[in-house]
This record gives structure tokens, sequence and C-alpha cells, in this order.
């Protein structure tokens, strides 16, 4: 009796064991095992009293707590974050909708199709030591969300089956985005996630890719849509922004990145002598001279201030000429050069102006020096007939 | 001439100035090889009557208010005609005027021209050269520029570190905790009226000092002349000495012209008061080596603090400065020694920490 009771007691003990390694045997690596500091009070759920029972069930004191088998987690960290009435007593402002978003996301879909290897929450959230988004340690803090999708999205190995390339984060390190958001400490900078989405994460098609690029860049997707670029990409399958700018490694365009001379981004479907072609070299032209002229009025008028003339009006308003570039660089996404040139001729008008409000400040410095001449020379004849009369004075015995 | 004639008699008959101008006819001045020195204080007058002149057609176009202030000397500047001219020349000739000032007074120092009967002119010439740099304190705010502004802010913080009444006096210098229109408003009040009151008092009475006692021959030349005083000559004040004066004035006014075309006074930027302090901030050159000297000072001495420390080491040093003549003759036998190596001394100190503020970083 009690060899047949120990054999029960081994085999239920032995079968747990293998539960809770299958649970692990699909996952990514994520968070050590549940210790005291790791799901200390850091962890978010901790902070709200939620125990570990409450996720892993109940077990006796002392016991192993059994390991949350993979498939099971989307639904049961939903359980909780789908129901409004408890999450609201816990955060009011947090969302419930992400259980639903994730259904929709590529992750989901493959998931619920038995793909145990796309991300699930605790792969992004980790299991143990989740925090919130505005705190720099947590995996999703804007900073540290490219990282996080890295994990999976930079490997080779891993993503081989799904056809996907690999390059994304190493292209996004390189962007405007990513200096913005790590050099500036810009967190409303673009991430994965902005682009992308989050629970929903779904890459934007071809189409609605100026929509998620235009969401920011709001005058650029306008005049983008002005313009014949957007019916020829639409019709050649080309999605919008980056068709010329990349979707990752977006890096800062320069006024060569127009034209047609390389690296410009015209030069990969236009030649100089087609009218896209001249129309590009067209706009390149008007930028760089306005530019230029920017840059003259600008030397003249430091020239007028280091001498001691004050220009500071014309400085400000020459500023506006920078604006009128500016927007230049904006309205060339008609490549129209029409379009292009009402911005210049803005510029170029405040440019002229300022260059001869320059010039004018110079012109006086000199007149200024000229015209002292002529209180110096009165100075120095009543000096001299001071002098003179002294010399007088005192030869008279006075 | 018979109407500049008829016009002297007619004042004369009122006014009874034919025993002032016997006065001045009588008055003259020794001449020596140190004679030169007696021209600083008529220079340091004149730049004075330059200040005035100049800020009073200023008064015409500035406003004093942090709205405004900045942007009416931009428009004298830039917009009244010849406004750029003045402002230039009443900047400079602020500069010139305590430079003479202090030239003055060293050479007063080293001449000994402050011994009896002269210690109440000592006294009276020392507030006027303090006067001279509440000119400059108070009118360095007034164009409202972030230098102006953040030199205001170090310069007045400086005096809240006195104990006990430090802060009392700090908040009566800013009208508040903080250096704001209000600050402003106190300053251009004690730069155009309450400073200039002053001043034309004490001058006042400075001069007739001056007139009193005649001015001071150095003991060298004194001893010099002892047995023959009739060998030491002079030359009448009126119109020999007044005439070299004029001369003097002259060359002054053409340098003071040549600087304002030459090097025109910065406008700078609009102040911030919600921007840091540019790096370097520093007060204009006549604070520096006090300034700097703060800086150097290590935070504790002694366990004391150093800057409070400071602080009481130049109001004692201005104390003495004032007490001049008295010091001098409680010293006793050696006493012109001491203040002539202690005068030497407080030079190279102010001449070596003033370059060395300027080239520190």
């Amino acid at each position: 009796m009690r060899n047949r009771c120990f054999r029960v007691l081994l085999t239920m003990i032995v079968g747990l064991a293998a539960l809770a390694g299958r649970a692990e045997v699909t996952a990514r690596p994520d968070s050590p095992p549940p210790t005291a500091e790791a799901g200390g009070y850091v962890d978010v759920h901790a902070q709200k009293g939620i125990t570990c029972a409450d996720c892993h069930g109940a077990t006796p004191a002392g016991a192993a707590l059994p390991a949350i088998p993979r498939e099971r987690i989307p639904q049961l960290c939903g359980s909780c974050h789908s129901d409004v009435n408890r999450i609201k007593k816990a955060n009011p402002s947090l969302r419930v909708d992400q259980w639903a978003q994730y259904k929709t996301s590529v992750h989901g879909i493959k998931f619920e199709h038995g793909d145990k290897k796309v991300a699930i929450c605790t792969d992004c959230h980790s299991a143990h030591r989740i925090l919130p988004a505005s705190d720099p340690h947590s995996s999703i803090h804007p900073k540290n969300i490219a990282a996080t999708c890295k994990r999976c999205h930079s490997d080779e190995e891993y993503m081989k089956p799904y056809g996907v390339k690999t390059d994304q984060f190493a292209g996004y390190v390189e962007s405007v985005h990513s200096k913005a958001m790590v050099e500036r400490g810009d967190l409303s900078a673009p991430t994965c996630t902005t682009c992308h989405g989050s629970h929903g994460a779904v890459p934007p098609g071809a189409a609605s890719v100026a929509e998620v690029c235009g969401s920011c860049h709001v005058f650029q997707a306008k005049h983008f849509g002005e313009g014949p670029h957007k019916q020829v990409f639409a019709d050649l399958g080309l999605p919008g922004c980056v068709t010329c700018h990349s979707n990752h490694r977006i890096k800062h365009p320069d006024d060569q990145f127009i034209g047609t001379t390389k690296p410009a981004a015209c030069a990969r479907c236009h030649k100089k002598t087609d009218p896209g072609g001249r129309a590009a070299d067209a706009i390149h032209d008007r930028l760089l001279y306005l530019d230029h002229e920017i840059a003259g009025a600008r030397a003249v008028l430091d020239r007028a201030s280091r001498s001691g003339m004050e220009v500071g009006d014309s400085q400000i308003e020459l500023s506006q000429a920078g604006d009128a570039l500016m927007k230049a660089r904006v309205s060339l996404h008609t490549v129209l050069p029409s379009r292009v040139e009402e911005d210049v001729q803005a510029g170029l008008k405040i440019t002229s102006k300022a260059h001869a409000a320059g010039e004018a400040a110079l012109h006086e410095r000199t007149q200024r020096k000229r015209e002292l001449l002529i209180p110096l020379l009165a100075i120095f004849a009543v000096t001299f007939s001071l002098c003179f009369y002294i010399v007088e004075l005192e030869r008279g015995g006075n | 001439m018979r109407a500049t004639e008829t016009v002297r008699q007619w004042v004369d008959e009122r006014f009874d100035i034919e025993e002032l101008l016997a006065l001045a006819r009588h008055k003259t001045v020794p001449m020596h090889r140190f004679s030169i020195w007696y021209y600083l204080g008529g220079l340091t007058l004149f730049l004075f009557i330059v200040q005035v002149c100049t800020g009073l057609l200023l008064l015409l176009y500035y406003r004093p208010s942090a709205g405004e202030a900045f942007e009416s000397v931009q428009y004298i500047t830039s917009q009244v005609k010849y406004g750029w001219l003045i402002r230039s020349i009443h900047s400079w000739s602020a500069n010139l005027m305590i430079f003479s000032a202090f030239a003055h007074m060293f050479s007063i120092v080293f001449l000994r021209a402050y011994r009896k009967p002269r210690e109440l002119t000592w006294v009276s010439g020392m507030a006027l050269l303090f006067l001279a740099l509440g000119f400059g304190f108070s009118g360095y705010l007034l164009p409202w520029n972030t230098l102006a502004f953040f030199a205001t802010k170090v310069g007045t913080s400086v005096p809240g570190q006195i104990p006990i009444v430090g802060h009392s006096i700090m908040l009566l210098m800013r009208g508040g905790e903080d250096v704001t229109g209000a600050t402003l408003a106190r300053f251009y009040g004690l730069h155009v009226a309450v400073l200039p009151l002053i001043t034309f008092g004490m001058l006042g009475a400075h001069l007739l000092l001056v007139q009193k006692f005649g001015m001071s021959v150095p003991p060298s030349v004194e001893n010099k002349y002892r047995g023959t005083p009739g060998r030491l000559r002079e030359m009448r004040f009126f119109p020999n000495f007044l005439l070299r004066e004029l001369v003097g004035w002259n060359l002054v006014l053409a340098v003071l012209l040549t600087l304002a075309v030459f090097l025109p006074w910065e406008l700078g930027t609009k102040a911030d008061p919600f921007a840091s302090a540019p790096a370097g901030i520093r007060p204009e050159w006549y604070f520096l080596a006090q300034f700097q000297t703060l800086k150097m000072i290590p935070s504790k001495v002694m366990s004391m603090d150093g800057e409070v420390l400071g602080i009481l080491a130049f109001g004692l040093a201005g104390g003495l400065c004032f007490a001049l003549p008295f010091l001098e003759t409680l010293l006793g036998r050696r006493g012109s020694l001491w203040v002539r190596v202690g005068a030497a001394l407080g030079l190279a100190f102010l001449g070596s920490m003033t370059v060395y503020g300027h080239f520190a970083k």
C-alpha cells in the first residue's frame, strides 16, 4: 500500500515537472524566474497587490509554482486587462482593448493558428518585472521599444521561417527618428510601435504608409497628395514616402536629396533629360539659390553687427527667410517647380531686403567714420588755438 | 565788447560778482614736476558734465520698464538721429570717468594731498568716487540686456551675504527677491534722480573745499623750496590753468568721439529672466577685481564663510580709504610710508585682479 502511494506521488511529481518544462520549451528568453527581487515592489502588479497565486493559481505553502503554459498567457492577461470594471479600479486611464487589438495583429493571428514563436504579452512586457511605459527601465518605455522588438526581429535564425528581413533595427538606429529619441531625448519621436502599432502591430501597406507618416508630417503628406507622384506611385504599387525616404533607415534629407545627381533620391527613377528629372533639378537649383542668398544676407548683417551697427531687426526678419526655405523644402513634395517657386520667391524678397539693410548699415558705418573728421578737425583747431593763445598769453608776461 | 561790458556791469550791480572774479584772478596753481596730476580732477569733472548732458538727451527717449527699456535703447541707437553717438559717448564717458576718478584718487594718495587741512576734501572725494561707482552700477542695468541683467543679479546678491542685514539690503536693492522690472525702476530712479542730487551736493562741497584750501604741494616739493618759498613757480588758475584744462578736455572729447565711432557700445540681446546665465558672466571692469577676489576665496576660511569674509574685507578696505588722512596721523611718524605702501599694494592688487578677472575662464 505504502509503495503504491509512493509510486502515485512520484508519478504526479514527475508529471508536474514535465508540465513546467513544457511551458518553457518554445518561449523566448525572458525575465528570470521569479525571485523576491525580480518580482519585488517595482513590478506594477506587485504594487497593486496582485500575488503569484492570482496568475499561477493557489498552491500549498512551500510548493513550487506551476508554470503557465505559453498558449494560455494572452488569454490569462486578457482576462483582467479586458475587464473594464477590474482595470478602472487599479488604473482608470489604462486601455482595455489590448487583447482585442492583439487578436488583429500579425502576432495574434499567427498565434491563433498555433504559432507559438510569435510575440505574446510576456515577451514584450516581461512576466514578473512589468513596469509602466513611463518608467525608463521598462521594456516598453519609448526609448526601449526598438530594443524589445529587436530581440526577435533582428534574429535571422528566428525570423527565417517568416521570410521577414531582420535589418529594421540596424536601419532605425541610423535614422533621424532614433537620433531624435536617443540623442535629443524627444520621447515623441517615432519608434516601432508608432508606425506599426503596439498590440495591433501590422506593417502598414503600400497605400497606407503615407497615412502613417502623414500623421506627423502633415504638410509633406498634403503636398505629396497634390502632386503627380501620388497617382503614379499608387499605379506602380509603390509606398508613398518610403520609396524616397526608406521606412526604417530614414536619414535627414538635405538639398542634395533632390535632383538627378546621385545620391539624390530622384536619380533612382529619373534621368536629367526627362521631365521629372528636369523638374527635380530645377527645384534643387532654386533651393540652393535661396540657401545661398540667406547665407549671403546673414554674412552682411553679421559684418554690420560686428562693426557696431544695430541690425537686430533685420536679423530677426532674415530668420523668416529661413522659414520660407523650410516651407520650400516641404512644398517640394508636390514635385512641382512652380509651387516651390512661390515659397522661394517669398524667401528671396526677405533676403533682398536684409541684404540691402546690411549694406546700408555698412555704408552708414563708413559715413560715420568719414564724418568724424569734421568734429575732430574742429576740436583740433580749437585745441591748437588754445595752445597758441596760452603761448601768446604767457609770452606777454601773463 | 561794449555789449559784454554792459552785461557784466548789469550782473555785477545785482550780484556783486566782482568779488568772485577777484578771487578767481588771484587763485594760483603751483608748478612743479607733479603738476600734470592736477588736471585729473578737472578731467573727471568734465567727463561728469558729459555724462549729465548725454544722459539728459537719452532721458528724452528712454523707457524705464522691463517691457520697453531694451526696445527704447534699440530705438535710440537705430532710429534717433545721432542717438547711437550720444549713447556710445555716454557709455564710454562713464568708463573713462571712473578710470579718471580712480587715477585722481591714487594721485592724491601718492602726492599726499589728503594731509591737513584737506582731510574733508579727501572724504568728499572718496564719497564722489563711490557715487561714481554707484552711477556705473545703476546705469549698467538700464539697457536691460542679458549681460546687464545677469551682472546685476550677481552684483546685488553679493551684499545679500552680509550677516544680519544682508538680505534686507538685497531686497531694498532689487525691490524683491529677484531682479525684475521693479529693480529696473528703482535703479533708474537712483541713476537719474537720487545719485545726481547727492553728487551735485557733494561735488559742490568738494569744489568749495578745493577753492578754500587751494592746490596741495607734495611734501618733496615743499621740502625742496622750504628755505626759498618764492622760487616755487605758480601759474594763475584763471586763465592759464583753465586754458590748459580746456586743452585736455578737448583732447578727451576727441578721444570720446573716436571711441564712439570706431567702437560703438553694443546693444546685446534683450534680457530673459527665465534663461540661465550665460557662461563667463562678469561685471564691468571697475568691479572685476572684487568679483574675481570673491570667486577665488575658498568657501570656508577658518570655519567662516569665505564670501562673507571677502565682503567684510572690502567693507573694511573702503572704510580705511575714507579714513586715510586720520589713519596716517594715528600711525605716527611712519604713517605716510605705511599709507603709500598700502596704496601701492592696493593699486597692484586692483590692477592685477582686474586683468586676471578679464582673462580668467
